[in-house]
Parts: C-alpha cells; structure tokens; sequence
C-alpha cells in the first residue's frame, strides 16, 4: 500500500514538471504529497485515496474546517464541538446529539476515528461515502441546520481561507468539492491504531497481563462474532435488544434506510477503539459505564422479532457471563484504548 | 490528441435542439399559489415543482440514436427558475427527430460517484432547492409542494411529494428512476447547423394526481422516502407528453 501511492505521488509530481514552466513551478509551491502508513493489522482500507490524494495543506484546511463554528448556521458549533478528542471524538456527557440552539437530536455522536474503514456512516447507515458525512451533520436542523453554500461564502470572505484553499489545490477558488475533499483528508488521517493491543498484536514490545489476556479470549468467544476484526466492528447492522418496542416506534433505525421491516430496531455495530473513553453507550447514549453494557448484555436483551440470532442461544436471551468474566472482558477492552491518538496534537484543536 | 489524426472523418454537421418542459393543469399554463382540482374533486394549490431530468436520448424518424454525452446530461427544471425549464443540447448531428427519451431522476450510477464527478445540478454540497437527502445519501428526482382543504390540519394543510431512490446502495432499496419516451408522431425536429429546433413538452400535474392510480391529498399528504413512492413515481411518469414543435 505504501510503496504503491509513493509511486503515484512521484508520478504526480514528475509528470505536473513536464507540463509547467520550471519558474512557475519554483514560485508557485506545490502541495506537500502525504502518504497515510496503513496499520500492519488492519484490511485494505475503503476510502479511494487517489481520487481525493492527500496533502499537508488540503490535511491543514480540512482541520480547520473541522473546528470551525462557520460550519453551523449561527456560527456557534464546529464539528468538534460534538466530537471531542479527549472521548475519542465524540461528545462527552451527550447521550444524544446537542445541536444549535440547545436541541437535541435522536443518536450518540459517533467517534470521528478509522473511517477511511467504513463502508457507510452514522448508526443507521443512511450515508455511503466519507465525503458526504459532513453534509448529514450541517444540514441536520437539529445539529448544525447550514446550507452549505452559505458555508462557502462565509470562508469566501476570509483571507486565510483564500490562502489555505490555493495551498492546497493550487488556486483562491473555494468550492464544495474542495471543501468536502479536504474535510476528508483531515479525517482520512485520524486513525487509531497505537494501543496497547495493537503493539500486542504487531508484536512490538507490548505483553498483555494475564487478566487482560482472559478478558481477550472471553471476548473472541462472545463478543467477537459483530465487533471483528481489528477494526472491532464487522459493520453490520444488528439488533441488540436494547431498545424496547416504544422506543422502536420513535428510531427504527436501519429500517428508515433500507425500508425493509426485517432492520427494524438494527444499528450500526460500533467499533469498540477507545470505548473506555467514548461513553455514553448505545444509539441513543443511555449507558453510561462499560459494567452497564456487559450487565445489559449478561441480563437486560429484550426479545423482538428482529432481535440478533447471536443474541439468542439456547431460547435464552443475551450472553451468559459471570461478574468476574465481565471484569475481565472490560480489561481488555481498555487495552484498546490509545493514548497517542486521545492526545495526537495533529488532531487537537489548539 | 484524436485532433490530430489525420485520417479522421469530417466533422458531422451538427445543430443544436432545446425541449422546453412546460408544466400544465390540464389545459391551463401551471400557476403557483392557483386553485386547481384534481381528479378526486380536491382542491389545490401548488408551491414549489422541482425535478430531475438526466440521460436524455434523441431519435431521427429513420432511427438514428443520439445520445447525449452523458456529463452534460444532466438537468434540475425547476418552476419557480424559468430558465430552468428550457433544456439546451449542443452538437446534435444533424437530422430529423422525432422521439426523445430520458430518465425523470438521477441513475444510481451517477448517483453514487465520487463528488467531484457530480458539479453543477448535481452538486449534493449545494443542496439546490433541497434536492438532495443529505441523510439518506441520494437525489430527490421529484418534488412536488403545495396546499390543500384536504391534507391534515395538523401539516398546515400542506403537502408534500418527495420523491427518490435509485435503488438502494448495499441492499437493494426503493427503486423510482423513471424512463420516458416521448414520441412526436409524425412531426419531426429538424436539427441543422442553422436551426434551432424546440420541442415543447407538457407537465400535466392532472396526470399526477390520476394516471394511473388515483393519488388522494387526503390519504397521502407526505409521501417522501417509503413504500407509496413508487406509485407516485408510476404516476408522473405519465405527466410527460409531447405538444409540439418550432422549426
């Protein structure tokens, strides 16, 4: 993966050579060509990099777009207004989204971390490319409730804007491609994959505790099933028996994308990287401690007729564990947690 | 670089062909905000009329096809945008046509490309009039507003006709893209390198209420993105129908 987009990006640039006046080229700098290191554990990733290739300046304008308030129509919320890096981008303390003008929406804001991953985004799947995200989250009244045309003219008066957008695709011109493009790139770079489990799985350096190593194994056997790979998510969508039948009614879920009755009540399997950080948990964010989800999973399914299989074995519902088995199973989970990427000041806001 | 080819033909004389979508109530010019009745014997009124029309295909009465390249395409007629209502190809080959196909939509390939190959009408970043599910990614093809004795209290005596889905991204979905074929008959659009042929279409919102299914205001004020949208969309398929010809 590596050497084949160094190749491109040389490529790019000797070919850009050919065609402009050395002068101009000396003048006019280039943008700086990026290469992501793609973690050793993890699948080819899904985003198409070379339609969108990244550079320092499109990552730069793509973060300060990222934490920009213009984002929203009276200018008061960013994106990182809701996905906070300390909780692994999402928004601490919200169960579900807080938006302009103090409303709430219907979900918990998802972590902004290994999308480049994701075949689709948001709980419900509704939206299929990393380039069309932002758009959910700015013209969703509840949340940000922007045109995005109003967006772009909002930047358009601003010099630092004019001089970001020409650093990083060559001219002042200011447009949504260019702004989704790099809001991607910025993304694109927010990957997590440092914790200790994965310098225990590459093999450098890192030794689980014995605990830590039980709590692993436990979680391959009744956990592993939806939240697989090392992505912690097989990216389906499932229901957990969270939601009763009431609050079925108020957020079907998958069901409002696909309209098909059989997803009602599914959600997106969340990836489980930094969960000892991301809480509140589930869709709408009402749990609030890992011991809840396990003590939820152990005891508290509600049977429905789309209910998950997996969550039904032996006409019992939920997973069968024991206080110690969750304790363990929290250990490792926490061993998924990374420091590096909670406190990467690439992604920080100041 | 096929420029430079010696060996390649002469260029095909070519002229340029506009079809005007004029959208009607029966035998009235569409008014918005002007009481009409429906074939149920509903009173309404209409808001805002918006659709897509892409892919467009023209045929000579000795079945020649012309395609229209299919990055410009792709057109937004909007009522309320008079100008929007006037579609203006470029580089027909010359000929004599009598038929024009299109699709009342967005196909779902073009549907699902990469942003940057979607400017203009498409762009789903400019929102244009609201023509774009930012939640459930895809295009609004259709979307009819208006008022009505007949829809609820409750929506402000409002309706509204949202009409989309190309079928679904990873598991087959909604499918409302629309093809129609508008034939001429006997008359023909003679495009030349001269002459501006336009071919005026009629929108007949009648249609919609009524061809083939009976779509009452009372019963389906919202229909958006569910079940019923197709039967929505089998009905304005039926709006579109050939009226005449300036040569």
């Amino acid at each position: 993966m590596k050497v084949r987009q160094t190749f491109l990006c040389l490529f790019v640039l000797l070919a850009a050579g050919c065609s402009e006046d050395e002068d101009d080229a000396l003048k006019e700098k280039k943008p700086t060509p990026v290469v992501l290191d793609i973690p050793a554990n993890f699948p080819e990733p899904v985003y198409d990099l070379s339609a969108n290739p990244l550079t320092e300046e499109g990552i730069a304008l793509g973060k300060m777009l990222f934490y920009d308030a213009a984002l929203s129509r009276d200018n008061t919320i960013s994106c990182g207004f809701c996905h906070q890096q300390p909780t692994a981008f999402t928004h601490h303390g919200h169960d579900v989204s807080h938006g302009i003008g103090d409303q709430l929406g219907r979900r918990n804001s998802l972590p902004v971390q290994n999308l480049l991953w994701f075949k689709n985004f948001f709980w419900d799947g509704g939206v299929h490319s990393l380039d069309l995200v932002p758009l959910n989250a700015i013209s969703n009244p509840l949340e940000m409730d922007e045109e995005t045309p109003n967006i772009l003219r909002k930047l358009e008066g601003q010099q630092k804007y004019k001089d970001q957008f020409k650093a990083a695709f060559g001219s002042e011109e200011i447009n949504s491609t260019r702004f989704l493009q790099s809001l991607s790139q910025f993304m694109a770079t927010m990957v997590s994959a440092n914790s200790r489990y994965d310098k225990y799985v590459r093999d450098e350096g890192v030794q689980l505790t014995e605990n830590e190593l039980q709590g692993e194994l436990l979680f391959r056997q009744h956990c592993a099933s939806c939240h697989s790979t090392d992505l912690f998510t097989d990216q389906s969508f499932r229901n957990n028996g969270f939601s009763t039948a009431a609050e079925v009614t108020k957020d079907p879920g998958r069901e409002e994308i696909t309209l098909n009755p059989e997803d009602r009540g599914k959600f997106k399997v969340p990836s489980l990287r930094n969960v000892e950080y991301s809480a509140p948990y589930m869709h709408n964010g009402k749990l609030n401690s890992l011991r809840e989800v396990l003590d939820f999973y152990s005891s508290g399914v509600q049977i429905s007729s789309t209910l998950d299989p997996l969550l039904m074995q032996n006409a019992q519902p939920g997973i069968g564990l024991t206080a110690d088995e969750k304790i363990k199973i929290i250990d490792f989970l926490k061993t998924l947690t990374d420091e590096q990427f909670l406190s990467d000041r690439r992604f920080s806001e100041y | 670089m096929v420029g430079c080819d010696d060996e390649d033909p002469l260029p095909e004389e070519t002229g340029q062909l506009t079809i005007e979508f004029d959208n009607r109530v029966g035998e009235e010019n569409l008014e918005l905000s002007k009481d009409y009745v429906n074939a149920g014997g509903e009173t309404f009124q209409i808001a805002k009329l918006n659709y897509y029309i892409s892919n467009i295909v023209l045929k000579t009465n000795d079945g020649k096809e012309f395609v229209v390249p299919q990055d410009s395409s792709y057109f937004l007629i909007m009522e309320e945008q008079e100008d929007s209502q006037e579609v203006h190809l470029k580089n027909v080959p010359s000929g004599n046509y009598n038929q024009i196909s299109f699709t009342i939509g967005v196909d779902s390939l073009r549907s699902t490309m990469d942003v940057s190959k979607r400017p203009g009408v498409l762009d789903p970043a400019q929102g244009h009039d609201g023509m774009y599910w930012t939640w459930n990614s895809g295009y609004i093809f259709f979307k009819m507003e208006g008022t009505s004795p007949a829809a609820p209290l409750e929506q402000d005596n409002k309706f509204y006709y949202h009409i989309g889905g190309y079928g679904g991204y990873e598991v087959p979905g909604i499918n409302n893209i629309r093809e129609k074929t508008v034939d001429m008959g006997s008359a023909v659009a003679q495009v030349r390198s001269e002459k501006n042929p336009q071919v005026h279409l009629h929108v007949d919102v009648l249609e919609f209420f009524s061809n083939p299914t009976n779509i009452s205001i009372a019963d389906h004020s919202l229909v958006m993105f569910s079940d019923y949208s197709t039967t929505v969309s089998a009905n304005y398929v039926n709006m579109f129908k050939y009226h005449h010809v300036h040569n």
